[in-house]
C-alpha cells in the first residue's frame, strides 16, 4: 500500500520533533482501529475504552524498576494480557446490555478504574509514575532494537500499526468478522439462526480491549509518564470521536481520523497561531466537532469516497477487496 | 405411528390481564404440514414467537425431538433444528443475497470463532448457502443486494436463510403476505416441497395456499383452539365457518 | 453516631444526584438523546451561582437569576443544536455531546478560570442543628434534602396526575404514538429539555455552597447520573429516585468501610445490578 511506504520514508526527511509526533499519530492509530473494531463493525458504542488503553499503560509503568529498563518480552504481553483481561471481566457484565446502557455502563467502569488508580496509592495516585527508561529489546544478549532511538522507536511502532491492520482486516474477512458484521446489521436475526451473539459480542470486546492495551503500552513508552487521566472519559471521548471523525466501518478511517485529531490538536494549541488561545484550544475542537457532526454524516472517510457506497456491504465475490 | 417431532402442550401468554395466548396445545410431525389459521389478533404470531424464542411463555411446554425448550433462547432453539421465517421480511438488506444465506451456514460451523483464515475459503459453508439459495430458486441472483430484491423474492432469501440453516421444523409465519399470484403459486410450491423432509408449521390467511399444502388444520380465535383436525374436517366444521372461513361477508 | 452523620449526607446526596438524574432519564425516555453534556449544566448553574452571588451579594438572589440565564442558555442549545440529534443515531449524539463539553470546560476556563471557588452559605440558614450530646448537623444540608423532597414530590405529582405528565409518560413509552395524538412534540421536547437542564443547574446553584465550584465538577457527577439511569432504567422517575437514595447508600457504606475506595462502591453496586437485572430496576421487560 502506497501509504505504508510514504510512512516508511517518512523519518528519512522529518525532523525529530516529527518523527515524534508521527509516532504518537501511529499509538492513537493502533487505539482508534481497536476502537472501530467494536463500534464500526460489531456496532457497539464504548465510551469506556480508555479504559484498557489506561491499564496497560500503567502495568508497564508498575512492573518497570525506577532506574533501568523493564524487558520488553515480559512487559508488552503482560500489558497486552492484563487488558485483555480486564476487557474480558468488564466486558462479561457490559456485553449482555444494549442500545445506550451499554454507552453508560462502559463509561461507568472506565470510570471506576480511574477512581482506582486517582484515590488509592496503588499507582501513585493523581500524581502519577514515570518510566525513566523506555523498555528495552534484548535477544540472546544483543540488543537489536534501541527504543530510546526516535527513529528506531518509530519504525517499532510503524511495524506494528500494520501489523494490527493487517490482523484487523484478517479478522473482518474471516467468518468471525463476517458474524460481527451480520450481528451489527440485524443482531436479532443473527440469534435466530443459531448464532451465540454474547460470545461473539464478548470476543470482539476482549479483542479490542487487549489492542487498546498494545496502544496503550506504547503510549506509556513513549511519554515516558502515567497518571489516571490515560484512563478519564476524555480519553475515552476522545478515541470515540478518532474513530467517527475518521468514518467507520472501514479500517483505514480509524487511521485517518487519529492523524486528524492529533493534527488538529498540535495545530490548534501552538500560540504562533493562536495567541494566547492556544491554551484553550479544546474550544475550537469542540466547536469543531460540532459543526462536522452537524455536516458530515459519514465522517472524513466519507468526504473521500467518491463512489458513496453503503459503509456495510460486503461483496462475497470479490474477497481481496479491502473490507469497506 | 411416528413422534411428532414438535409437542406443545398448554402453552400461555399473559400480557398483564390480557391472554394472548390461552393453552394451546399441538403436535407436527416430519413429513407433515400443519396449518395455523385464524382471524388477526387470534395469537397466532404470538403463539410462533413463543416457539422460536423471540417470546417467553407465561406458562406451558414446548417438547422439540423430546427437548424442553420452552425457555431456550432462540439461538439455542435454532442449533436443535428451528427454523423460522417472519412476518415482516427480516433480512440482511445491506448483504448480498449469498452472504445472507453464507451466514446463515456459517452458523452450523462445529469451530465458529474463526479468526484468521477467509470466509470463502469455506467450501462447506458456501456450498450449503448454494443449495439452499437453489433450492428456493434464487440461485441466479446470488451477487445482488439483498435490499434490491422483490417483495417476493426476499421471502424466498428469508425460506432460503432457515434451509441454509438445516433445520427439522420450519416455523413459517405468513411466506405469502403481499405476494403477486405467481410468486404465490411459486412459493406454494416450494413449501409443498419442502413438506418432504421437514415438519412445518404455517400461518397463513391464503385459505387456497392452505387447503393445498395442510395435511392438518388448526384454527385460533381469541388466543384459544377452536377445532383442529384434518382440512376438510375443519372446513365443514360449523364453528369454524361462522367464526372464520364461511358467511357471505366474509371474504378472505 | 458518626453513622448518622454519614447517613444523612448519603440521603442528602442522593436525593441531590435525583435531582440531576431526573432531568437525564426524562430527557433520554423521552426524547431518545443522550446528552453528555447535561453534567455541564450542572457546573454552568454552579459557576452561575458563585458568580451572582458575587455580584448581588445574596445566594436568594443568584439563584432565581441563576435560573433564568440557565433556562436561557437550555432553550437556545435546544433549538440550535440538540433539535438535530433526535433523528440521529446514539453515536453522533454522544459525538456531539461530547464536542459541547469541551466548549463549556473552555469557557467555564476563560471566564472564570481554573481555581476552585467557595460560595458562602446563606446566613439564614448558615448554622447546625444538634442532634445528640457531641454531633451537630448543618441546617444548609438539611435545607438541600427538604428542597429536593418537595422538587421530587413536585414532579410525582406532576408526572402522575396531571395532563403533561400524561403526555411526558406516554411520550416515554411510544414517541410516534404520542405525536400521532395531536401532541405538539417539538413543544414538548423543547419544555422537556429545558425543564432538565434548569434543573441540572439548580441542583448546581444549590450544591455550590457544599460542595465548592470547580473544573469538571459537572463531568464527575455526570457519570454517576449514568449510573443511577442505568440502574432506575430509562425514563423511570421512580426508579432514578430508588436508583439515587441506593447510591447515596452505597456511597455511605463506602465511605463508612473503606475510605479510599469508597468511589468504587457505586460501580460495584452497579455490578451487581448489570449481574441480576441487565435492563435496570423498574423496568418491567
Amino acid at each position: 500500500m502506497l501509504s505504508a511506504l510514504v510512512l516508511a520514508a517518512f523519518p528519512l526527511i522529518g525532523t525529530t520533533f516529527y518523527i515524534q509526533l508521527g509516532a504518537k499519530i501511529m499509538i492513537m492509530a493502533i487505539f482508534a482501529l481497536s476502537l472501530d473494531l467494536l463500534v464500526g463493525h460489531t456496532g457497539l458504542v464504548s465510551l469506556g475504552h480508555a479504559a484498557y488503553f489506561g491499564l496497560a499503560a500503567y502495568v508497564l509503568a508498575l512492573i518497570s524498576p525506577k532506574y533501568e529498563a523493564a524487558s520488553l518480552w515480559l512487559t508488552l504481553p503482560l500489558a497486552i494480557v492484563a487488558a485483555g483481561l480486564a476487557a474480558l471481566i468488564i466486558g462479561f457484565l457490559v456485553v449482555r446490555t444494549t442500545g445506550v446502557y451499554f454507552i453508560m455502563v462502559t463509561l461507568a467502569f472506565a470510570q471506576m478504574l480511574y477512581s482506582v488508580f486517582h484515590d488509592t496509592k496503588l499507582g501513585g495516585g493523581s500524581d502519577g509514575i514515570y518510566i525513566t527508561v523506555r523498555p528495552e529489546l534484548t535477544v540472546a544478549g544483543i540488543k537489536p532494537l534501541d527504543l530510546e532511538n526516535p527513529v528506531q522507536f518509530y519504525y517499532f511502532v510503524l511495524l506494528l500499526m500494520i501489523a494490527v491492520y493487517v490482523l484487523l482486516s484478517r479478522v473482518l474477512h474471516a467468518p468471525f468478522g463476517r458474524a460481527l458484521a451480520g450481528i451489527k446489521a440485524n443482531e436479532s436475526r443473527m440469534r435466530s439462526i443459531g448464532f451465540p451473539v454474547f460470545a461473539y459480542k464478548l470476543g470482539a470486546f476482549v479483542l479490542a480491549g487487549a489492542l487498546a492495551g498494545l496502544a496503550g503500552y506504547l503510549a506509556a513508552c513513549q511519554f515516558g509518564f502515567v497518571n489516571p487521566e490515560i484512563l478519564a472519559w476524555h480519553q475515552s471521548g476522545t478515541v470515540l470521536m478518532m474513530v467517527i471523525l475518521g468514518g467507520m466501518g472501514k479500517l483505514h478511517g480509524a487511521v485517518l481520523g487519529a492523524l486528524a485529531y492529533v493534527l488538529l490538536q498540535e495545530f490548534l494549541s501552538t500560540p504562533a497561531l493562536l495567541g494566547a488561545y492556544a491554551k484553550h484550544w479544546q474550544l475550537a475542537m469542540g466547536s469543531l466537532i460540532v459543526l462536522v457532526v452537524l455536516a458530515l454524516p459519514e465522517g472524513l472517510a466519507g468526504l473521500f469516497d467518491r463512489h458513496g457506497r453503503s459503509f456495510q456491504r460486503s461483496d462475497s465475490n470479490s474477497a481481496s477487496e479491502d473490507l469497506e | 405411528m411416528i413422534e411428532p417431532i414438535l409437542q406443545v402442550r398448554g402453552l400461555s401468554k399473559n400480557f398483564g390481564g390480557l391472554a394472548a395466548v390461552d393453552d394451546v396445545s399441538l403436535d407436527v410431525k416430519v413429513g407433515e404440514l400443519h396449518a395455523l389459521i385464524g382471524p388477526n389478533g387470534a395469537g397466532k404470531t404470538t403463539l410462533i414467537n413463543m416457539l422460536s424464542g423471540d417470546l417467553s411463555p407465561s406458562a406451558g411446554s414446548v417438547l422439540f425431538r423430546g427437548i424442553e425448550m420452552a425457555h431456550l433462547a432462540p439461538e439455542r432453539r435454532s442449533r436443535l433444528g428451528v427454523g423460522r421465517s417472519y412476518q415482516k421480511v427480516n433480512i440482511f438488506p445491506a448483504f448480498s443475497v449469498l452472504e445472507n444465506c453464507r451466514l446463515a451456514a456459517q452458523s452450523r460451523e462445529p469451530r465458529p470463532f474463526n479468526w484468521l483464515r477467509d470466509a470463502i475459503s469455506y467450501d462447506r459453508v458456501l456450498e450449503n448457502a448454494r443449495r439452499a439459495l437453489a433450492a428456493v430458486g434464487l440461485a441466479n441472483r446470488a451477487a445482488v443486494i439483498a435490499a434490491t430484491l422483490s417483495h417476493g423474492e426476499q421471502r424466498q432469501l428469508e425460506i432460503a436463510m432457515s434451509l441454509a440453516t438445516d433445520p427439522q421444523l420450519l416455523l413459517l409465519d405468513e411466506p405469502l403476505a403481499g405476494m403477486g399470484t405467481e410468486e404465490s403459486l411459486n412459493m406454494v410450491e416450494l413449501i409443498g416441497e419442502l413438506t418432504a423432509n421437514h415438519a412445518i408449521l404455517l400461518v397463513e390467511h391464503d385459505m387456497d395456499a392452505v387447503f393445498r399444502l395442510a395435511q392438518v388444520l388448526t384454527v385460533m380465535v381469541n388466543g384459544k383452539i377452536l377445532a383442529s383436525g384434518a382440512p376438510e374436517a375443519i372446513r365443514a366444521n360449523r364453528e369454524v365457518q361462522s367464526a372464520y372461513l364461511g358467511g357471505a361477508d366474509e371474504s378472505l | 453516631m458518626f453513622y448518622l452523620i454519614q447517613l444523612l449526607n448519603g440521603v442528602q446526596y442522593g436525593l441531590l444526584l435525583f435531582l440531576l438524574a431526573s432531568g437525564l432519564t426524562l430527557i433520554f425516555g423521552i426524547m431518545g438523546i443522550i446528552n453528555l453534556a447535561h453534567g455541564s449544566f450542572y457546573m454552568v448553574g454552579a459557576y452561575l451561582a458563585y458568580w451572582l452571588a458575587k455580584i448581588t451579594g445574596s445566594l436568594w438572589l443568584a439563584i432565581p437569576l441563576g435560573l433564568l440565564i440557565a433556562l436561557a442558555i437550555g432553550i437556545v442549545l435546544e433549538t440550535t443544536l440538540v433539535s438535530r440529534l433526535y433523528k440521529r443515531d446514539h453515536l453522533y449524539q454522544v459525538l456531539l455531546t461530547f464536542g459541547l463539553i469541551l466548549i463549556f470546560e473552555e469557557l467555564r476556563s476563560i471566564l472564570f478560570g481554573d481555581d476552585v471557588h467557595g460560595v458562602a452559605v446563606p446566613a439564614l440558614l448558615d448554622y447546625s442543628v444538634r442532634l445528640t450530646d457531641t454531633l451537630s448537623y448543618p441546617v444548609y444540608r438539611l435545607f438541600i434534602t427538604a428542597v429536593c423532597l418537595l422538587l421530587a414530590g413536585a414532579m410525582v405529582l406532576v408526572i402522575h396526575k396531571t395532563r403533561l405528565g400524561m403526555m411526558i409518560r406516554a411520550g416515554s413509552s411510544n414517541r410516534e404514538m404520542t405525536a400521532s395524538l395531536g401532541v405538539n412534540i417539538r413543544l414538548l421536547f423543547a419544555l422537556v429539555f429545558a425543564f432538565g437542564t434548569a434543573l441540572a443547574a439548580f441542583a448546581g446553584m444549590i450544591a455550590a455552597p457544599i460542595s465548592s465550584v470547580f473544573p469538571g465538577m459537572g463531568n464527575q457527577i455526570l457519570i454517576i447520573c449514568f449510573v443511577v439511569v442505568v440502574i432506575g432504567g430509562i425514563g423511570s422517575i421512580n426508579g432514578a429516585m430508588i436508583a439515587s437514595l441506593a447510591i447515596g447508600f452505597a456511597d455511605t457504606l463506602g465511605k463508612v468501610l473503606a475510605p479510599e475506595y469508597s468511589g468504587i462502591a457505586v460501580y460495584l453496586l452497579m455490578a451487581v445490578i448489570l449481574l441480576w437485572r441487565p435492563q435496570g430496576l423498574a423496568n418491567k421487560t
